[in-house]
């Protein structure tokens, strides 16, 4: 048996192209003649339009149109509501063009199309809006007051929706405790900043009546569906591809932002393609983002520290539109509890609109905030109990034997109730304690101390419902000519390296090498069955039906293989590109004469076209020759869809010293171990880890959109949103632990956004772990600031 | 982010570059164009004509001489940060460089450039006015020498005329018996500090400072020098009480109000710490030069 490719370290099949400069993103597609997008977009966060003078623009040399709401035909539309619920009583969703008032600075007013983004930007410029400015309230609890500024006018308080979800009897639990610690905490916001920004472009045939669009969507699929059914196309005569996209952290599944409609609407109406390439400005002001909740959390303890219940009310901003529904404050109700039992659970949320740009989920989605929450107050209760904080998570982790754990009453964003499907978590703590040399670290701290030097350590767990429903599939084909192997999937991919973990579960039951097979996602014109990337659902949801799918054409290689050698099925091997007899490896057949053989009508084009014809015919039986139920080639498509979330899990620790004349902080060592279920390939896993771990390095300590009271941008640019550099990320020491999946025939769990989750509290509590001998005040908000630590410390003093 | 349209001109000698923004009033000088084009790209500024001094021969070249460092306007970032001359001559600008912006950036910023966009938390100009620097400056009516301590007005505004333009930065050698240190905090590496402290001390034969001089930058509308800071270590061993003493002062020198990345508060406490970090690391050096 050759080795196993699901689980090797296998390089990435793209980065060879990728470094190379290779790699085709949307402004590399060559569109001759094409016209370029700029926005006009809103100044206020709040205003009335009193009218748009669009002539002047108009007029210039070198564009080509300028649209406002009123030249969009049936586009002048409010956009699908994507996910409702029937707690979203005030759902509210963007236009294309804004209508008639603002709901936040840089809503997209009028579009124009030019020669190029150059012009396109200088008219912008000669575009007159007239605005009446509205007041506005940016506070998030400011805003549910009675008497808040509205961002919409009829929607009372600025709540969207208000969910409570209830597991067992929390009232009771709370009579029953011996200890209640209460807690208010806050996350910010913060974006996801990918390094190509959206891009879209189009170009219509008329000839054929065909629209085709490169959008650097994670979803395709939905878009083509989305556009053929506005526009007004067969679905057949529109195809979306996603090519190389540079990033995405769910920032880029959002359907539809306005130029996903209007670049493909205006190549229809002028007769040339369309590009819209965003700048940073405009992805810091057009694009959904995500992250502010503030939670007030109550457990309800025994002294030793057995938490019997926990209530949770928090307030979630949505920003000025909710396409997505509650699906962000969904999840993060869902995941309050953490990895620990809390047999009795209250968790209620207000999604409360504020006048910025949406909020969509963002790589975490509401996970980091539950996780900053549950593991504050975990904290928190030790300190009050004056127990040790290990020893009370470990007190009541989910124990290995209660697996499955279904917390009944909560239904997770899948719409399905959450069952915690397995994991192994008391060992996970102790594998991080271990490492991170917990005993020894006491000792270190106090010789630490003795000098003037303040470390300490910072410790998270976070939980992860992955691989959301409800479905992909993938279409798998042997090519004849090459025996190369084609996997198509529906989903696609922004960097993470879906074709080399795709490539290597096929090659595993096709006995290909890794290298020839051949993935291509994301585009409808190729597969058009699925849903889309996000909710680390990738490798779960598309990689078990790329395995369905393998095992299928398998068994037909199988059964033509055993034909053509005249041998019986079961003694057939697949490896090396060929099917040879078990202990005969000379009597053998490559893939691509399979393949070939298995096509009724073969040319001779090449060698393994003429070799195949020696061969017993693939399909064994008399008459036609293709029998009933027989099809050519060797190809097959299946479908998976799973059951319910399959639950990730992982625990961060670090070492952290604070300099207190500085405020700063520094991680010494920075320790993950975490449970994706069964790896495909390590490194993948590993590079997934890191890449989380430094945008929630962003989140812990350096990223937070600002808004003025007036609800203008103040740092929509890389100089003052201060994403942190490679020098600020600290080397990410990574532990693998391993349980299957039960779920799913690979036994997989996703791992996309992992790494992000626990960064916050482990960054906070750390720094309170080291500050400690200076009487820090309590650090329950994040991003954690070197000025929020001063202030922590007690502000200015005379010393 | 496009720049909206300008017209661009390559001038061979500083005559002509002068000419040329004397003839057109909306004009800017490009050098390094590390500030300069992304205020384009953001269209803050919407000059009619770029002047690009990049290749005047003139303006290029470091000279180093027994008393000074003279750094001609085209003289990258880099190239000074990287010559061992220049750090024999004055090993603060090799430190101060290192906290200018990354590699990259520095690989095509100048040094006059930075001094002349004179943003209010740049290095390079607490540098000029630590060292006590002057900046060679050409215009239509001839050329005149102006003082750091003259030079800076305002955030993004110097004491030059519209048509004037710097040709060549000159920093004092290092004096004997001295001792320099530039700290900074900055949120991410590379970035403008919060707060950045130059200092330079020299010492007597008894180990008592003759002369302090203390610069900051990131703490009010332009780098500043911390006077009476400078005071208080003037005549003192530099013990740590002194230290202490001036850095409280120094702490007064803070103008900057409340901004998203700091309080002035904080900023108060960051001047605090580096200026006792600066100076105890500027002394200890002294003393290591006198010794040596
Ligand atoms: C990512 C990034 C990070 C940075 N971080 C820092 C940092 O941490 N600290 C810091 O100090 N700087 C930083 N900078 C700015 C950098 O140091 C610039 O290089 C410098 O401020 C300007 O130098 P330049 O040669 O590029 O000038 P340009 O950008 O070409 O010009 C800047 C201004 O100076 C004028 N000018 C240029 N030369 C002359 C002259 N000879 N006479 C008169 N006027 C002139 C120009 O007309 C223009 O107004 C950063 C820049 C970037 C892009």
């Amino acid at each position: 048996m050759a080795t196993a490719m699901f689980g090797e370290r296998v390089q990435r099949l793209a980065d060879a192209k990728l470094v190379r400069g290779e790699g085709r993103y949307i402004d590399d597609i060559p569109l001759e003649g094409a016209l370029h997008v700029a926005f006009v977009r809103s100044p206020f966060a709040r205003a009335k339009i009193l009218s748009i003078d669009c002539d002047a623009a108009r007029e210039m040399d070198g564009v080509a149109a300028v649209y406002t709401c009123d030249d969009l035909g049936r586009l002048d539309l409010e956009m699908p509501l994507l996910i409702p619920h029937p707690s979203l009583t005030e759902p509210r969703t963007q236009r294309p063009l804004a209508k008639g008032e603002v709901f936040h600075v840089g809503q997209t007013v009028a579009m124009v199309v030019a020669v190029d983004r150059y012009t396109a930007e200088d008219a912008i410029r000669m575009v007159d809006v007239d605005y009446e400015p509205l007041e506005v309230e940016l506070d998030l609890e400011a805003a549910i007051q009675d008497d808040a500024p509205r961002v919409h006018a009829d929607v009372a308080n600025n709540v969207a929706a208000q969910f409570v979800q209830t597991v067992g009897d929390p009232d009771d639990a709370f009579a029953r405790a011996e200890h209640i610690t209460k807690i208010k905490v806050q996350v910010d916001r913060s974006t996801a900043a990918p390094l190509e920004c959206r891009a879209i472009a189009a170009r219509w045939d008329d000839i054929t009546g065909e629209l085709m669009v490169w959008d650097g969507t994670q979803a395709p699929i939905s878009v083509r569906g989305g556009l053929a059914s506005i526009l007004g196309l067969d679905e057949d005569k529109v195809r979306v591809t996603a090519p190389d996209v540079g990033g995405g952290f769910g920032q880029k599944v959002l359907l539809f932002y306005p130029d996903e409609l209007l670049v493909p609407f205006a190549a229809m109406q002028l007769g040339r393609p369309v590009k819209y390439i965003e700048d940073r400005n405009e992805n810091f002001i057009g694009s959904s983002q995500e992250r502010t909740q503030i939670h007030e959390l109550e457990l309800a303890a025994t002294k030793d520290g057995e938490v019997l219940g926990l209530r949770d009310s928090f307030l979630h901003d949505t920003g000025a539109f909710i396409p997505y529904g509650i699906a962000i404050a969904q999840v993060a109700s869902t995941s309050i509890a953490g990895p620990y039992r809390v047999p009795n659970i209250w968790v209620e949320f207000k999604a409360v609109y504020t006048p910025t740009v949406l909020v969509t989920p963002y790589r975490g989605c509401g996970r980091p905030q539950a996780c900053f929450a549950i593991e504050r107050a975990m904290d928190k209760l030790a300190d009050e109990l004056g127990l040790d904080r290990f020893e009370v998570r470990r007190r009541n982790l989910i124990r290995d034997e209660d697996f499955p754990y279904r917390r009944d009453g909560l239904v997770f964003a899948d719409g399905l109730p959450l069952e915690h499907d397995s994991g192994q978590y008391g060992k996970a703590l102790d594998m991080v304690l271990e490492h991170i040399g917990v005993d020894a670290f006491a000792a270190e701290q106090e010789a630490a101390r003795a000098e003037g030097r303040y470390i300490g350590l910072g410790l998270g767990f976070y939980v992860e419902g992955t691989g959301l429903g409800p479905y992909e599939g993938s279409h798998i084909r042997i090519h004849p000519i090459t025996g190369k192997v084609y996997v198509n999937t529906g989903l696609t991919c922004q960097g993470q390296g879906h074709e080399t973990v795709f490539a290597q579960i096929t090659a595993d039951q096709l006995g290909v090498a890794v290298g020839d097979v051949i993935v291509v996602e994301g585009d409808t014109g190729v597969f058009d069955w699925g849903v889309a990337t996000f909710a680390s659902r990738a490798a779960v949801v598309s990689g078990n039906a790329i395995h369905k799918t393998a095992l299928k054409v398998r068994e037909q290689v199988l059964e033509a293989a055993a034909n053509m050698l005249e041998a019986a099925k079961e003694d057939i091997v697949l490896e090396d590109g060929k099917a040879f007899v078990n202990g005969v490896p000379d009597m053998a057949v490559t893939l691509a004469e399979v393949a070939t053989a298995s096509n009724p009508l073969r040319y001779a084009f090449n060698e393994a076209a003429k070799t195949s014809t020696q061969f017993a015919p693939a399909f064994n039986h008399d008459g036609p020759a293709l029998g009933e139920g027989d099809a050519p080639g060797m190809e097959a498509t299946d479908y998976y869809s799973p059951p319910h979330a399959t639950w990730a899990y992982g625990v961060h620790a670090a070492i952290i010293e604070v300099d207190p004349g500085l405020c700063s902080v520094k991680f010494k060592r920075y320790i993950c171990v975490h449970d994706c279920g069964r790896m495909i390939n390590p490194t993948l896993v590993e590079g997934q880890i890191m890449g989380g771990v430094a945008q929630g390095v962003g989140g812990a300590h350096y990223e937070r959109i600002e808004y003025d009271e007036d609800g203008n941008p103040r740092n929509a640019n890389f100089m003052d949103f201060l994403m942190p550099y490679a020098s600020e990320v600290p080397p990410v020491e990574i532990l693998h632990l391993e349980t299957p999946s039960p779920l799913n025939p690979l036994g997989v769990k996703g791992v996309g956004e992992a790494g992000c989750i626990p960064v916050g509290q482990v960054l906070v509590s750390g720094v309170a772990d080291a500050l400690k001998p200076l009487g820090i005040g309590p650090l329950e908000h994040v991003p954690l600031t070197p000025d929020m630590i001063f202030q922590a410390l007690g502000g200015e003093k005379d010393e | 982010m496009k720049p909206p349209l300008f017209d661009y001109v390559t001038p061979e000698s500083v005559e002509e570059a002068v000419a040329a923004r004397a003839a057109e009033e909306d004009s800017v000088l490009l050098a390094g164009g590390q500030s300069l084009l992304a205020t384009l790209n953001f269209r803050i500024a919407n000059p009619a004509l770029l002047i690009d001094i990049s290749r005047i021969a003139a303006l290029k070249g470091i000279d180093v001489g027994a008393g000074e460092i003279i750094i001609r306007a085209m003289v990258r970032q880099r190239e000074v940060e990287l010559s061992d001359a220049v750090h024999g001559a004055n090993p603060l600008l090799r430190e101060v460089l290192q906290k200018v912006a990354h590699t990259v950036v520095r690989n095509r910023g100048t040094i006059a450039g930075s001094i002349a966009h004179a943003d209010a938390a740049a290095e390079l100009p607490a540098m000029l006015l630590a060292t006590e620097g002057v900046v060679d400056v050409q215009g239509p009516g001839g050329t005149r020498v102006i003082e750091a301590s003259d030079l800076f007005k305002f955030h993004l505004t110097t004491s030059l005329a519209g048509d004037e333009m710097i040709t060549a930065v000159r920093i004092p050698n290092l004096a004997p018996n001295t001792g320099w240190s530039f700290k900074e905090f900055a949120r991410r590496r590379g970035d403008y500090a919060l707060a950045g402290i130059c200092a330079l001390v020299t010492l007597d034969d008894n180990g008592r400072c003759t002369k302090a001089r203390l610069s900051a930058c990131g703490i009010a509308s332009t780098a500043v020098r911390l006077e009476s800071a400078e005071a208080e270590l003037a005549g003192s061993t530099l013990d740590e009480n002194t230290i202490a003493r001036a850095a409280k002062a120094a702490r007064d020198c803070v103008t900057a109000a409340d901004d998203s990345q700091a309080s002035t508060a904080y900023r108060r406490h960051l001047v605090d710490t580096l200026t006792q970090r600066t100076v105890a690391v500027a002394r200890d050096r002294a003393l290591e030069r006198r010794a040596a």
